[in-house]
């Protein structure tokens, strides 16, 4: 992996909106040599932590990284296959400051919205993925994020393609009004017709995926997996502590907390992803046992 | 009027709540059904099965409460996910017996705390959504006050969504929208605005099909003339194919 490509993507920022909630404490990997951990404050070398994933050697914490590096992480070398990148927001509903926020979120974060969407094969199995991107306005979904997403969905439908997500976002986007909201509506129907269809849809929610992305999509998922003490809630604990002045429990909407819950099949570590996901998508792939007991990719229907 | 004129009118203590529509359109008729049938019954909404001209119909309201002492019983409208979760089961219960649903939406938003979360708020909403945009059966939803984002859309993936004429419909409220905006939640005029959350606004983004006018005293006329609306539209949408509707409402909602 290229060190260089991997922190053009990993400048921190100081327009990250969620709405201003989620972007204290959680700095991105920077570009010094050293990096002090924000969980346990030990001083790491920044080559260590890209050998380990992005992880802290020392506690754990599964540092933020940006939506490429995630897919380089993920899928087989090589084999993704970009959907849609050039589509982009505009002012629809003429939101003040919304023009020249778009435009630093393009600049931030080197994309042109908060999620990427292709094709590609974890561990040979061909899927569809769809990875948020924090850098990008907290990950926020408008009305081009929910086209991303129901493309890719029914693109997924029509191919016979599982889908995976990984999630991060502060919820939907406030500069795009009403129509934002709308989104929360329109991947939930191509979420319902890919299931529909019985195709696998996979979710893993990642730091912090909150609001209208958690109350749509990311509760979806036929298995939903985890990174560990990812922040998963429908309204941010600020608003929460806000609304029944009383401070939260320490690891209150943690993964780990969901996962007590019942509301998380699993949390999984970073290091051990890419194997879970191509397990999951091997027990579901739709792969016909020739007679002569070779096997082959289900065909389209 | 101004936006935020209609934010404070469709707020106003003395508005009628979902069970006054309920009262006075389905008169007697309606019979209350209770529970999601896995934790509790959520006052925040109420649902149940009344005659529309004689023909059998599920009703569903968030209901703020009429009074200070209804409103700390109901939570003010904000429901829980099992209010979410009850009012999906009536859903499919209306599904099953081929009977239209009706959705009145009045709440400042799904309640923030800490069984909400618990219990999967975020969850509870998802569901609603995708199950509604699939169900087999006409869905009509009418904003009558406050339509507070996800915990209002969550009764609103329907065939056609109706607003009073004051009725707000937004993806957070202008006080939120305000004190991140500008850091002054005081400024709620102006994020009013900018919201885009009047009726008016929302028939020009065509987010919905139809304005109710409101007459200057809530008198029976508005509840009449509500009636037949509903049920002719309802007759309408109940002679269409349930893959038709389905189909219709799917691309309803992809165009945004
Ligand atoms: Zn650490």
């Amino acid at each position: 992996m290229n060190t260089k490509d991997i922190f053009n993507f990993l400048k921190p920022k100081n327009e990250l909106e969620n709405q201003g909630e989620f972007a204290e404490n959680h700095p991105y990997i920077p570009e010094e040599l050293w990096i002090k951990c924000p969980v346990c404050k030990n001083v790491i070398l920044s080559s260590d932590l890209m050998d380990n994933h992005k992880v802290c050697p020392k506690c754990n914490y599964h540092f933020r990284i940006a939506a490429r590096q995630r897919i380089e992480m993920t899928v087989d070398e090589g084999t993704f296959v970009e959907m849609d990148e050039h589509m982009t927001s505009t002012n629809i509903i003429d939101f003040p400051d919304y023009t020249r926020k778009l435009k630093n979120a393009k600049i931030n974060s080197g994309e042109n919205e908060s999620v990427i969407t292709g094709t590609a094969k974890i561990g040979g199995n061909t899927t569809v993925i769809a990875v948020m991107n924090s850098q990008f306005m907290m990950g926020s979904m408008g009305t081009v994020t929910g086209e991303k997403i129901t493309r890719a969905f029914e693109y997924a439908t029509k191919h016979r393609l599982p889908v995976i997500i990984f999630t991060v976002s502060g919820g939907a986007r406030m500069q795009e009004g009403i129509l934002s909201l709308m989104q929360m509506a329109k991947t939930s129907g191509a979420v319902k017709l890919h299931s529909d269809a019985g195709l696998l849809y996979i979710t893993v929610l990642t730091d912090p995926t909150t609001g209208g992305v958690t109350a749509s999509f990311a509760m979806e998922g036929d298995i939903i997996l985890s990174e560990p003490h990812a922040l998963i809630g429908f309204a941010g604990p600020r608003v929460i502590e806000q609304t029944i002045r009383q401070k939260l429990p320490k690891d209150f909407q943690s993964a780990e907390f969901l996962l007590e819950k019942g509301f998380v099949d699993a949390v999984v570590e970073r290091k051990d992803m890419k194997q879970t996901l191509s397990r999951l998508l091997e027990l579901h792939s739709e792969t016909i046992i020739e007679e002569d007991g070779e096997t082959k990719e289900g065909e389209e229907k | 009027m101004s936006a935020y004129d209609c934010v404070t009118a469709a707020r106003a203590n003395d508005r009628p709540t979902s069970i006054d529509y309920i009262t006075r359109i389905f008169g007697d008729s309606f019979f209350e059904l209770h529970g999601d049938r896995r934790f509790a019954d959520d006052k925040a909404v109420v649902g149940g099965i009344a005659q529309l001209n004689g023909k059998p119909v599920t009703v569903i309201g968030l209901e703020k409460g009429r009074n200070l002492k209804e409103r700390m019983n109901r939570n003010f409208g904000s429901a829980h996910p099992e209010g979410y979760r009850k009012a999906l089961r009536l859903m499919k219960q209306a599904e099953k017996f081929r009977r239209p649903v009706i959705c009145f939406v009045d709440t400042a938003g799904a309640y923030c705390g800490i069984g909400a979360e618990e219990r999967g708020q975020g969850q509870a909403i998802a569901e609603n959504l995708m199950e509604m945009m699939t169900l087999q059966t006409p869905i009509l939803s009418i904003f009558i006050g406050e339509g507070g984002s996800g915990g209002a859309l969550a009764l609103a993936v329907s065939d056609e969504i109706w607003m009073l004429e004051n009725a707000i419909y937004s993806v957070i409220s202008p006080e939120g929208c305000a004190s991140i905006l500008w850091k002054d939640s005081s400024k709620t005029a102006e994020a009013s605005e900018c919201l885009k959350l009047t009726s008016q606004d929302l028939f020009k983004l065509g987010v919905i099909e139809r304005i109710i006018r409101e007459p200057k005293d809530v008198d029976s006329k508005l509840f009449d003339s509500l009636k037949n609306l509903i049920a002719e539209t309802l007759d309408k949408k109940m002679a269409i194919e349930p893959d038709k509707l389905v189909e219709a409402r799917y691309n309803r909602f992809r165009k945004y």
